[in-house]
């Protein structure tokens, strides 16, 4: 009975928090910095740099050999040019590619030797990384405001949302990786989670067979550079017919100035296994811009399922469009083996840029890829984002659903292909990307790709572009609302789609984002 | 970067220049020489396509760029002209040179039609604010080289304006009589004020053909354009259609193709009047095995830059034994251009495993007060459908031919003269009864 009072008492703060958050204007919650001692490597990347950073992950040789090789590639490259984005010209010279805090140069044994301001740092975004603080958190219901300042971070989300889940973490902060928790549990279900630098000194056989197999070491610019000089990220592995206890999350923080983040993550689902993996991240508002390229590879074996969910919130940058983060990411998931499914969701609301296609190989028999991407652009920002959806196995099935926002003076941009093989008979795509413009100096664009070669599989494709409806908005405000209100009202219905596909601390997450970042597009 | 892309220009450039080399440039005209002159400073700005443009992704430009074309079997047909029973105005060209003999008088009234030649030697003509000008606007954001090429080299062409309300159509017949001809032919069109004119199209033309028909069309005026294209011939053809509507102005275009081993036809169309509609439809109905292959390819650019107009984009494609259907349709909406209506749906039809169709239906928006949409689908003959119809005693031959036709007929239906579109689906089903699968 008290339990019952306590849970709508939470769930009437969080509504108080959510119509708050939509109040305090032009606000991004996470631009603070922390201020903590960090070694930084000497600016600019060479092969001196990038030894430098296989030595300080005490890596062997195979790997440092390894990046040395993308990093030789890299330097033959250009930056692409084919995104509807305005690039500035980028001094891959005249910055920082490896930065740690001096706490952590000794590895900590465990959580509890990790720095405290660390731990404040992320207890301060929401992602307490003490277990017993988690556990109790979850074990009393406590609300969100007991547990950590931050208004919407992953556990106390899930705290208050009533749905006592756990969700392990593996917090990044600029180059290195700080912990993960849950660790023992995870190690007891035979779950593998640990920072990839970990995992290439513990686990070197399974990272050296499925590193650059799905995004190949030089795939493409950005994720070329990420191959020679990535510093950290996170490691999966699900062994056979396990369904992972809990969810994973990593959370990234850039703090440290003119540094770049190079994170790479790798997830291997074997037979029959399942995981849900969560993927947050803020930066410090800076008037000049940083640059973050990662790559995540995703392997799912048969009949396994990977759940992918990205809540991007990089710093995007002032009303002016100075500063905030340049985000170049490669996400691709193989769905090798027959019946695997790939599931990715993604809210991205932060960067100054947006250059990002989770894309799905759909080469197992009745394969299945899904994207679900509500991409949200307001004053300067640029966001070209879209998927892959490659259908190489027979009977694989595919379903795109993209909701764009654009708003102030941002450009957002759908770029998607859905490409049927010859040989893959019986697929199924289905297609639908909405977008919608808030103002007239914003710009909203669709260039998907189709590509069918054969006749038995089937394609559908829609688009739609308009403004928020002024009869839904009327409506809205007729009832009191007032109008930034009713327009973060009428964009989460137009998302809903998408949210729904969250999981629920995502979710609610995100609902609020969709709001704060609108902020300022209205009147 | 620009090493890049100098890298990527040098083999377009030398790939003009060859085809200079080859081609002999006009001389004489009046106003003209300049716009060829521009046109051939565009074209040695951008150099001729090659499979690394973005815009020739899925259609490969080689046979159209080369110096020399690709000889073409003549084709000759064992019916009428399409169009024979309509009353209209009977223009012929043979390999792209204007027969006068085959040809009716160039008298109808409320229009003025000369040859390009004609109009290119007057001292002062309506035509030099016309040609060449909307090809060099269609230019951004995509280059168009094979157009540009074609305003700077050709001599062959009609010079139209209409002033009133034409009182009956004008066809044009295309006829080839050498196997290895290469026809270049350009036509600028003006319609006046409240004028209105439908030009018929049909003819293989050459064993090479690049086109090019710019189009003005002036305050309420109407313009309606018809082509039947393809048949049984191995022509490749790069066609262009450059249109800007003025206020309350409508242009209709519809294209019906049926087999040709290559074809590439780009619209472009600017509005710069507010309260204009542009339709834009077309049918390809396609077999790979004849001996050429069959490979269509529909490029579409939309420019709204005025409020409250309405585009249309409707194309079909029914492909078997290995053809290819390419739709790459945009529509773009400038700053400004409010209440403006787009739409656009591209299906195709695939009649067996070989086949493929390749699309990119583009939107790039930039003014919110807009209902902009697009659909694009592609996939085999409803098996359901099918049944329904066996299960009702119709054959399976003339049932897939129905539901072909049914598909088809969205595209068609698009056409306001109930004889053209007739004249249409008459094409449509001798092509249906010749390859039934």
């Amino acid at each position: 009975m008290t339990a019952l009072d306590k849970d709508s008492d939470v769930r009437d703060g969080v509504d108080r928090e959510t119509v708050e958050t939509v109040k305090s204007m032009g606000t991004y919650k996470y631009g603070w910095e922390t201020e903590i001692e960090m070694e930084y490597a000497p600016k600019g990347v060479n092969e001196d740099i990038v030894r430098l950073i296989s030595a300080r992950n005490n890596e062997p040789d195979w790997m440092t050999e390894w990046r040395l090789q993308a990093f030789r590639r890299w330097q033959q490259m250009e930056s692409p040019e084919w995104a509807m984005l305005k690039i500035p010209e980028i001094d891959y010279q005249d910055q920082y590619y490896y930065a740690k805090p001096v706490s952590m140069h000794e590895k900590p044994k465990s959580l509890d030797d990790v720095d405290p301001k660390l731990l404040e740092t992320y207890a301060k975004l929401g992602i307490p990384l003490k277990e017993q603080l988690i556990l109790a958190g979850v074990e009393t219901g406590a609300p969100a405001s007991a547990q950590s300042e931050g208004l919407s971070g992953i556990d106390d989300l899930a705290a208050t949302a009533g749905t006592a889940r756990k969700v392990a973490v593996d917090a990044v902060f600029d180059s290195v990786s700080v912990g993960t928790t849950f660790k023992k549990e995870l190690a007891e279900a035979g779950v593998i989670f640990c920072s990839i630098s970990e995992a290439i000194q513990d686990h070197p056989d399974l990272v050296r067979k499925y590193l650059g197999s799905v995004v190949p070491q030089s795939d493409n610019f950005f994720a070329t550079l990420n191959s020679a000089v990535f510093s950290d990220g996170s490691f999966v592995y699900v062994p056979e017919g396990v369904r992972c206890p809990m969810e994973l999350s990593t959370y990234f923080r850039i703090n440290a100035e003119n540094t770049g983040q190079f994170e790479r993550t790798l997830i291997i689902a074997d037979k029959g296994a399942y995981v849900s993996y969560l993927e947050g991240c803020t930066a410090p508002k800076r008037d000049i811009a940083q640059l973050h390229a990662a790559v995540v590879e995703i392997v799912i074996l048969d009949d396994a399922e990977v759940k992918y969910s990205t809540v991007q919130n990089w710093y995007p940058g002032d009303e002016d469009g100075k500063g905030g983060i340049y985000n170049f990411v490669t996400k691709r998931a193989d769905c090798r083996g027959a019946r695997s499914k790939v599931m990715w969701t993604q809210v991205e609301t932060g960067s100054a840029i947006t250059w990002k296609y989770p894309s799905c190989l759909l080469r197992g028999e009745e394969s299945q890829g899904e994207f679900y991407s509500i991409a949200i652009t307001n004053n300067y920002q640029q966001a070209d984002t879209g998927t892959k959806m490659v259908h190489l196995g027979k009977n694989s099935k595919s379903r795109i659903v993209s909701k764009g926002i654009s708003a102030g003076k941002a450009q957002n941009t759908y770029r998607g292909l859905v490409s049927v093989h010859p040989k893959a008979q019986n697929c199924r795509n289905y297609t639908q990307c909405d977008s919608l413009l808030i103002g007239g100096d914003c710009g909203a664009h669709t260039v998907p790709y189709i590509e069918v070669k054969n006749n038995s599989s089937r394609v559908e494709h829609e688009a739609t572009t308009s403004k928020v409806d002024d009869d839904q908005l009327f409506y809205c405000r007729s009832r009191g609302m007032d109008e930034e209100e009713a327009v973060a009202l009428v964009v989460n219905g137009f998302c809903k789609d998408v949210l729904q596909a969250l999981p629920m601390e995502f979710a609610m997450e995100a609902q609020q984002l969709v709001a704060i970042s609108l902020e300022g597009s209205v009147g | 970067m620009a090493v890049r892309r100098q890298n990527r220009l040098q083999p377009k450039l030398d790939a003009a220049e060859a085809r200079l080399a080859a081609t002999s440039l006009p001389e004489g005209g009046v106003w003209i020489t300049e716009a060829r002159n521009q046109a051939l400073a565009r074209l040695r700005t951008t150099g001729l396509p090659n499979a690394r443009d973005e815009y020739w992704k899925y259609t490969r430009p080689d046979t159209l760029v080369q110096p020399e074309p690709v000889a073409a079997a003549l084709y000759r047909p064992d019916e009428k002209t399409i169009f024979a029973d309509l009353d209209r105005l009977h223009l012929t060209f043979v390999d792209g040179v204007l027969d006068v003999a085959a040809s009716d008088p160039r008298a109808l009234d409320g229009v003025e039609i000369q040859t390009l030649a004609d109009a290119a030697a007057a001292d002062i003509h309506w035509a030099r604010e016309v040609y060449g000008v909307l090809e060099a606007r269609g230019q951004d954001p995509v280059e168009r080289p094979l157009a540009a090429l074609n305003t700077a080299v050709a001599t062959e062409g009609l010079a139209i304006r209409v002033t009133g309300k034409a009182a009956r159509p004008i066809q044009l017949t295309y006829l080839q009589s050498a196997p290895d001809s290469d026809a270049m032919i350009h036509h600028v069109i003006r319609l006046e004020p409240g004028a209105e004119l439908t030009v018929l199209e049909n003819g293989p033309a050459a064993a090479r053909l690049t086109q090019v028909i710019e189009v003005e069309v002036a305050d309420g005026a109407a313009f309606h354009h018809i082509r039947a294209q393809g048949r049984t011939h191995e022509r490749r053809a790069a066609t262009h259609i450059f249109a800007r509507l003025g206020r309350e102005s409508a242009f209709k275009s519809f294209t019906l193709t049926a087999n040709g081993a290559l074809t590439r036809n780009d619209v472009v169309i600017e509005f710069t009047g507010d309260d204009a509609l542009a339709h834009v439809a077309g049918a390809a109905l396609g077999d790979g095995s004849d001996r050429t292959g069959f490979h269509h390819d529909d490029t579409i650019f939309i420019t709204h830059d005025a409020l409250n107009c309405e585009s249309r984009q409707v194309f079909k494609k029914v492909l078997r034994n290995g053809a290819t259907g390419v739709f790459q349709g945009k529509i773009l909406v400038r700053k400004g251009a409010q209440k403006t209506d787009g739409y656009q749906i591209s299906q195709a039809l695939l009649l067996d495993g070989d086949s493929q169709f390749l699309a990119k239906p583009e939107l790039e928006i930039y003014a919110d007060d807009v209902a902009c949409s697009h659909g694009s689908t592609s996939g085999a003959i409803d098996e359901d459908a099918l049944f329904y119809l066996r299960s009702r005693g119709v054959p399976e031959g003339p049932a897939t031919d129905l539901l072909i036709l049914a598909f088809v007929a969205e595209a068609i239906d698009e056409i306001d003269d109930p004889a053209i579109a007739a004249a249409l689906l008459e094409r449509l089903e001798s092509w249906l009864s010749r390859h039934r699968g």
